[in-house]
């Protein structure tokens, strides 16, 4: 596409007539958006093709990770492009910088990022098809419309469908994309209505899509052995041993280096076949460097964490009013301590790529959530320019920020170059659950303040977690705006930290997944501590914040409301061995109340038998069905992860390996139904990836403790005793 | 060694160890991708085909075993992707990422070939075993029963 920059646009789009049979449709962006930096000069944006038999294809440029971006993105252009649905054939697009923005898939942020730039493409389509019917015909534009793909001219009755206006569009020039009139909202024919994933028919039907499905002509199969203490080091394996083994071809060590992100240490064997090399893999003996953090463990972890407790903070990340006089003046104090576990991704399908290496240039197939920094990661640690990096999207088994990461895609790039020949280089379910980029543990040791009145006057959190200094590790911070900060008068977050050699990073809705389940558990507590209930309380709580970034009192209480009259709150019967919880939490720009109910018999043993959603994502649900699903897939994550997911480091290494050590939501621990409503509000539309998932956590908790009166300050609950009598 | 058997209803030979899992042999050897790997140990059901029309977990099922055995895979189930269950799945939205859907899949064949009009008990017991990562269980009953419905007006369980 490069080489389009240095033609006219109507030779652009005359070339791109002859070269690919159809008319690419691009959007060329007004002088005053480059001038705001939006894109690189000039460049051309596209993502629709017309073929002369009227059929569209729609470039989806994001990576698709099970969230619904690829049908909902082109939902978006063919709505403003005003063809029919069933028109339209989507495609994938790789990373193309010079096309493309925001082509990642990450922090809720696609429906924000995208929801006019890609309304904006498909109006200006439209637009374009719109100038090449009226100069075809000699009449004004504004006597022609469009409909289902064609235009109309309404008074001498002609029309002609789009495929057969694209030799005259090709000699227009386009309208710049934030010139074009998109539609009223009450126009909307695509979004708004219940669509179906693009992919469904080749997912049932077992076709490639994936990743791990992808080949190349005379591609070898490749496993990659990291030393278990992460970022440790070889320092010799028995290499001729391997490659005397069946099937294999080379095995080879790569040096790497210090950072965890980028290419460590280890050992690949290539073969003709993956069995082969995992097979090979059974003979290797390793010995490691092990490194300066083989002696940290969960343990040591907590043992530490308890110390800094009972030390003054290492620093304050806000402070408002006066805590200890309100704590002081307090009708009831209330203090606990809460933690979580480190979590693994666990995408179903493990961490893989296909790399190939050839004069001087490189592609890459696989799955990534953030192919443009994956391109900048393999071609720093290839040393090559980030022009001689391809990377070529797949669809992702999972994503949940596992592939905001590219450690694997670095690996397959450096195979490949050593092998000399295309690889593919896969990971086994115990390289991905042993190398992930955990989500971090944490603890908070709260104190809270409640008046006579039963308001609550005063809340102090000592976070304790890892990095150095003033550096938070990955994924590992508190931001100054989490609630119920603005919300209560005297108010202190302080923190400390401790260092830590395991990698840590962004797990679906990071940071908020953890903190939801403390403060939304600690505000339960707090409500029995005020004789309110917990609705009541965070009612009032709403009710008395001061402006600022973050929760929006009025969408948090709106979904609250809802929530609380879907779920009969008020009304629910209270009886030993069953509950319900409720919480409330906004994250990713989104507002969520959730409501669960559980059984649990006295031995113990707990069923969550219903969950009841009330969202906040703006004035627009794209694809109420997709919808729906991400925020019951939501709900099933955060249950699952809640339930008994854990991560253990002992010696400096993971514990779990796999399935059966780390275990997923059964179809029989679902909860049989979650009923999800969407309050509209008029703000614009965000995103569902994330905002779903964290009250359900605390939610589940505080139904847990009415029904049984154990209140869980740690997970995953599985580890605690629930039996009543 | 030689292992002959027949996949989707063709007879194959394949010339690899005996003790390499079926699911590699499908997967690099035949070029069927449609069957993934999870887990390498029979613990999360990606991997289910059907041998013999009996659920089988690929990823721990030596190809020795299966010499002789007729086996179908996710791309055999129906010959056009018309299968009650394809369906159904398709109708109801079922998949989020798609990576377990072929497994769940063949394993919801086997249960409806064997009842043809499954309860939620039964259900239960049948899919248990099939980790869906994404929460598409909720989805998945619904389909199953929609499926043995369209069946029993005149569609094709097995």
């Amino acid at each position: 596409m490069t080489a389009s920059l240095r033609v006219s646009r109507r030779e652009f789009l005359q070339a791109t007539l002859v070269a690919g049979g159809g008319l690419l449709l691009g959007t060329r962006l007004s002088a005053s958006a480059r001038a705001a930096g939006a894109v690189a000069d000039g460049m051309l944006n596209a993502w629709i093709r017309i073929m002369p038999d009227g059929i569209v294809t729609i470039m989806a440029q994001n990576p698709e990770i099970g969230q619904g971006i690829k049908t909902m993105l082109p939902m978006l252009i063919a709505d403003e492009l005003d063809v029919e649905w069933k028109q339209v054939r989507v495609e994938q697009a790789g990373l193309d910088t010079t096309k493309y923005k925001n082509q990642y898939a990450g922090g809720s942020e696609a429906t924000p990022n995208h929801w006019l730039p890609m309304r904006q493409a498909g109006a200006a389509g439209r637009a374009l098809l719109v100038s090449a019917a009226a100069a075809t015909w000699g009449v004004p534009e504004a006597e022609c419309t469009t409909s289902a793909g064609t235009v109309l001219h309404g008074p001498s009755g002609r029309k002609l469908g789009y495929g057969a206006l694209l030799a005259k569009a090709a000699t227009l020039t386009p309208p710049a994309l934030d010139q074009v009139k998109l539609k009223d909202p009450k126009d909307f024919k695509i979004i708004g209505t219940r669509v179906s994933g693009v992919d469904n028919h080749a997912i049932v039907t077992g076709t490639p899509l994936y990743s791990i499905d992808f080949g190349l002509p005379g591609m070898l199969y490749a496993v990659y052995e990291k030393c278990p203490v992460f970022g440790g080091t070889v320092v010799s394996a028995n290499l001729d041993e391997i490659k005397a083994l069946w099937g294999v071809r080379q095995a080879f060590v790569l040096q790497g280096g210090s950072d965890l992100n980028g290419l460590l240490s280890g050992v690949a064997i290539v073969a003709d076949s993956w069995w082969a090399a995992r097979k090979a893999r059974e003979q290797l003996k390793v010995t490691w460097n092990e490194g300066a953090t083989a002696e940290q463990s969960s343990a040591g972890f907590a043992a530490r964490a308890a110390e800094l407790a009972k030390q003054p903070p290492q620093r304050s990340l806000r402070k408002d009013g006066d805590v200890e006089a309100a704590l002081a003046s307090a009708a009831k104090v209330v203090r606990a301590e809460y933690s979580y576990p480190f979590l693994s991704h666990a995408t179903l399908e493990p961490q893989s790529c296909t790399a190939r290496f050839q004069d001087g240039k490189l592609e890459l197939w696989g799955r990534t959530q953030s192919p443009e920094s994956g391109r900048t990661l393999v071609a720093g640690a290839l040393g090559l320019p980030p022009e001689a990096v391809t990377i070529h999207l797949t669809r992702l088994g999972g994503g949940f920020g596992r592939g905001l990461r590219n450690d694997y895609l670095v690996e397959g790039a450096a195979i490949a170059k050593q092998a000399g020949v295309p690889v593919k280089l896969l990971w086994t379910r115990e390289d991905d659950m042993r190398h992930d980029f955990y989500r971090p543990a944490g603890f908070h040791y709260l104190t809270a303040g409640v008046d006579a009145a039963g308001t609550l006057t005063a809340w102090r959190d000592h976070f304790v977690s890892f990095g150095a200094g003033e550096r938070f590790a990955s994924s590992a911070g508190m931001r100054g705006t989490e609630f119920p900060q603005r919300f209560v008068p005297n108010f202190a977050l302080d923190a400390s930290v401790m260092p830590l050699g395991v990698p840590t990073g962004p797990l679906r809705a990071p940071g908020s997944n953890a903190i939801a389940f403390v403060t939304e558990s600690f505000l339960d507590e707090l409500a029995l501590a005020a004789r309110k209930d917990p609705v009541e309380l965070r009612l009032e709580l709403l009710a008395a914040g001061q402006p600022g970034e973050g929760t929006n009192a009025e969408r948090l209480r709106g979904v609250l409301l809802l929530v609380a009259e879907q779920s009969g709150w008020a009304t629910r019967r209270k009886e030993k061995g069953r509950g319900m919880g409720v919480a409330c939490y906004y994250s990713y720009r989104g507002h969520f109340a959730e409501v669960v109910q559980v059984s649990v018999t006295r031995q113990g043993v707990l069923k969550v038998d219903k969950v009841w959603v009330a969202g906040d994502i703006g004035s627009q649900i794209i694809n109420p069905l997709n919808a729906e699903h991400q925020v019951q897939g939501a709900v099933l994550d955060g249950i699952s992860a809640a339930l008994a997911q854990e991560i253990t480091i002992e010696r400096g290494r993971t514990v779990q390996s796999n399935f059966d050590s780390y275990p997923l939501l059964r179809l029989t621990q679902a909860p049989p139904a979650v009923e999800v409503h969407f309050r509209k509000t008029d703000n614009p539309p965000t995103g569902l990836g994330e905002p779903a998932l964290p009250p359900v956590i605390p939610a589940l908790c505080n139904a847990i403790f009415e029904a049984t009166g154990k209140r869980i300050r740690s997970l995953p609950i599985g580890k605690q005793d629930l039996s009543w009598a | 060694m030689k292992t002959d058997f027949k996949v989707n209803g063709k007879a194959v030979t394949v010339d690899v160890p005996g003790d390499m899992p079926l699911l590699w042999v499908l997967r690099d050897v035949l070029d069927l991708k449609g069957t993934k790997y999870g887990c390498g140990m029979a613990q999360c059901g990606a991997c289910t085909v059907q041998v013999g029309g009996e659920a089988t977990r690929s990823c721990v099922t030596p190809v020795s075993e299966v010499a002789g055995a007729e086996v179908t895979t996710i791309e055999g189930l129906s010959p056009d992707g018309t299968h009650a269950l394809q369906r159904a799945w398709e109708e109801l939205d079922v998949p989020q990422c798609g990576y377990c859907q072929a497994g769940q899949l063949m394993m919801a064949a086997a249960l409806l070939a064997a009842v043809p009009k499954p309860s939620d008990a039964e259900i239960d017991e049948a899919m248990d075993g099939n980790l869906c990562r994404c929460g598409t269980y909720l989805r998945i009953r619904t389909a199953i029963h929609r499926a043995a419905g369209m069946a029993a007006v005149g569609g094709n369980p097995s």
